[in-house]
């Protein structure tokens, strides 16, 4: 027991936190990817994967498997520093956010006092992982990707910041915890119905998500920024573009619906995190059935969107914030 | 294939490349037992069995449609017919995230290049399909007047599973997805399918269905 208790017992509990948060990455992919594919079967009558386990329960088990399995290809002109170190540029950045992030009261790694700002840095380097795997590609259709990546994302990380920046006027902090206890009475839902709206709309465009969906149009970027990535490439991809779903509706939750707060449990502190989930993966069901009922917006309306439109409004219902905070 | 026409030479520069391509040294994976290429240091036997029954189950086709065969590829994809029960509905764009080529239409001289260059760009392990009479032997554009077809898509690449038909039904590639889960596994289901509903008729007492 001697050794244990020459560690700092924070040490060892960030340690599990992280273990436990990069085990949940990859469940968290494997299940949304099961209910993408499902709910895509079922908003076009078809009952989608059900021969591998009952319902196909096992279908992403087994592509993760088989991708892993894949010859890993590095293509002859590529930057191979760079091709190589974009997927797990894309992997990393994205389990930080989760540290901050309080999946009920006791449940956090680690409260910040700055945490919604560290969680809006480090989804910026996301782009950056995009930007490096299409440029080390050295593919036209990668290069166009990565471009339109950078250009959405610069576009759509300013109405984000001003939409959040309301509620942070509001509750006076930065901290995550403190802005989900501040909820205890109303959620920041009712009192900032625009600010969400505006908030969930960019966070799709974040997420490249459909109808936002540029960076990896099928139909003409062949697969965007990962058209050179194979096997084990292209799954770390596709999880950390799952994991930044799961951190942009759980921002929303911390920050409109309320967090943790919910009908009262037992042990509701550590019990919250039902809640928490529950919300959470409404929000990634929405952000679905979106993809799957709408077509895919044109450059040139997904820029004027972003300036033309959600800057302005949410400058105004951040000045209306303000006035009315101040009063 | 039938006997082979002489006179059809497929383009001057890509002879050799298709004969080496056809070669034994390119198969991805020879009955015999060897494989392709130096095959894997360590040889367990569960892991490749596990490792087959998941190639098998999640075969990822590539979105190449050629002709229109093509059309009968997308309503198998689709509700009635749905190639996602069995885990290969994820077309894929970019050769390099495939598993399995689906040659759905005529290959003629001008498409051979890119025909090599896609199979080429997919990682291995991978697998094709011919699908329809124009990727099996060149189907009704085989005439003596035609100067600019292919005859069949396995002049140029190592095809699996051919599907006749012109153009075959989407039962027909669902068949074919299935007999390459076989080839993959050498077993006809490799994992336990589900039971297929009764036929209603089969309730009525008397009524002998089979």
């Amino acid at each position: 027991m001697e050794t244990i208790s020459i560690l700092p017992p924070e040490l060892i509990r960030m340690v599990i936190a992280v273990i436990i948060i990069i085990s949940f990455l990859f469940l968290n992919a494997i299940m949304m990817g099961y209910a993408e594919r499902k709910i895509a079967g079922h908003v076009q009558r078809r009952p989608g994967p059900m021969e591998v386990g009952s319902h196909g329960i096992l279908q992403m088990i087994v592509d993760g498997v088989k991708l892993v399995g894949k010859e890993l290809l590095i293509p002859f002109n590529v930057d191979r520093t760079l091709f190589r170190v974009a997927p797990l540029l894309s992997f990393t950045p994205v389990i930080l956010p989760l540290l901050v992030i309080p999946f009920s009261e006791k449940l956090q790694a680690r409260d910040l006092n700055l945490g919604l700002i560290f969680i809006v840095t480090m989804g910026s380097v996301n782009v950056m992982a995009l930007l490096v795997g299409g440029w080390g590609s050295n593919n036209k259709y990668s290069m166009f990707g990565a471009m339109r990546a950078v250009a959405q994302s610069i576009a759509y990380e300013i109405p984000i910041l001003l939409s959040l920046l309301a509620v942070v006027l509001m509750c006076n902090t930065f901290s995550l915890k403190e802005i989900v206890a501040a909820q205890q009475n109303i959620w920041f839902v009712f009192l900032q119905p625009v600010a969400f709206l505006i908030y969930v709309v960019a966070g799709l465009a974040e997420t490249n998500r459909n109808p936002f969906d540029l960076p990896e149009a099928e139909s003409e970027l062949t697969a965007g920024f990962h058209t050179e990535y194979s096997g084990m490439g292209f799954s770390l991809f596709f999880i950390g573009e799952y994991t930044n779903m799961f951190i942009v509706a759980s921002v929303a939750t911390v920050l409109f619906l309320g967090g943790w707060h919910g009908p009262h449990l037992p042990y509701g502190e550590y019990l919250g995190v039902v809640w928490f989930f529950l919300k959470v993966y409404l929000l990634l069901f929405l952000m679905i059935m979106v993809r799957w009922t709408y077509p895919r917006v044109r450059f040139d309306q997904l820029l004027n969107f972003a300036w033309k439109y959600l800057v302005p409004f949410s400058l105004v219902n951040l000045l209306i914030t303000a006035v009315l905070v101040k009063l | 294939m039938g006997e082979e026409n002489k006179s059809s030479s497929i383009r001057p520069d890509l002879d050799a490349y298709a004969a080496y391509l056809k070669s034994e040294s390119c198969r991805p994976v020879v009955e015999q037992g060897r494989e392709y290429g130096e095959g894997p240091l360590l040889r367990i036997k569960l892991v490749d069995t596990i490792m087959k029954l998941c190639q098998a189950n999640s075969l990822w086709p590539m979105t190449f449609g050629i002709a229109c065969c093509a059309i009968e590829m997308m309503g198998t994809g689709m509700a009635r017919f749905d190639i996602s029960r069995y885990g290969s509905e994820v077309f894929r764009p970019s050769p390099r995230q495939s598993d399995l080529m689906i040659v759905a239409g005529t290959v003629n001289k001008k498409l051979a290049p890119v025909l090599l260059t896609l199979y080429e760009q997919m990682p291995s392990p991978k697998w094709v399909i011919a699908l329809g009479n124009c990727a099996i032997s060149g189907g009704p554009f085989k005439v003596k007047e035609n100067y600019n077809i292919i005859e069949g898509a396995d002049k140029l690449i190592p095809v699996d599973v051919y599907v006749p038909g012109c153009p075959p039904r989407p039962e027909g590639l669902i068949e074919g997805i299935l007999k390459v889960q076989e080839k993959i596994t050498g077993i006809r289901h490799p994992i336990p399918q589900n039971r297929h509903p009764k036929s209603p008729l089969k309730k009525i007492k008397g009524l002998r269905v089979k």
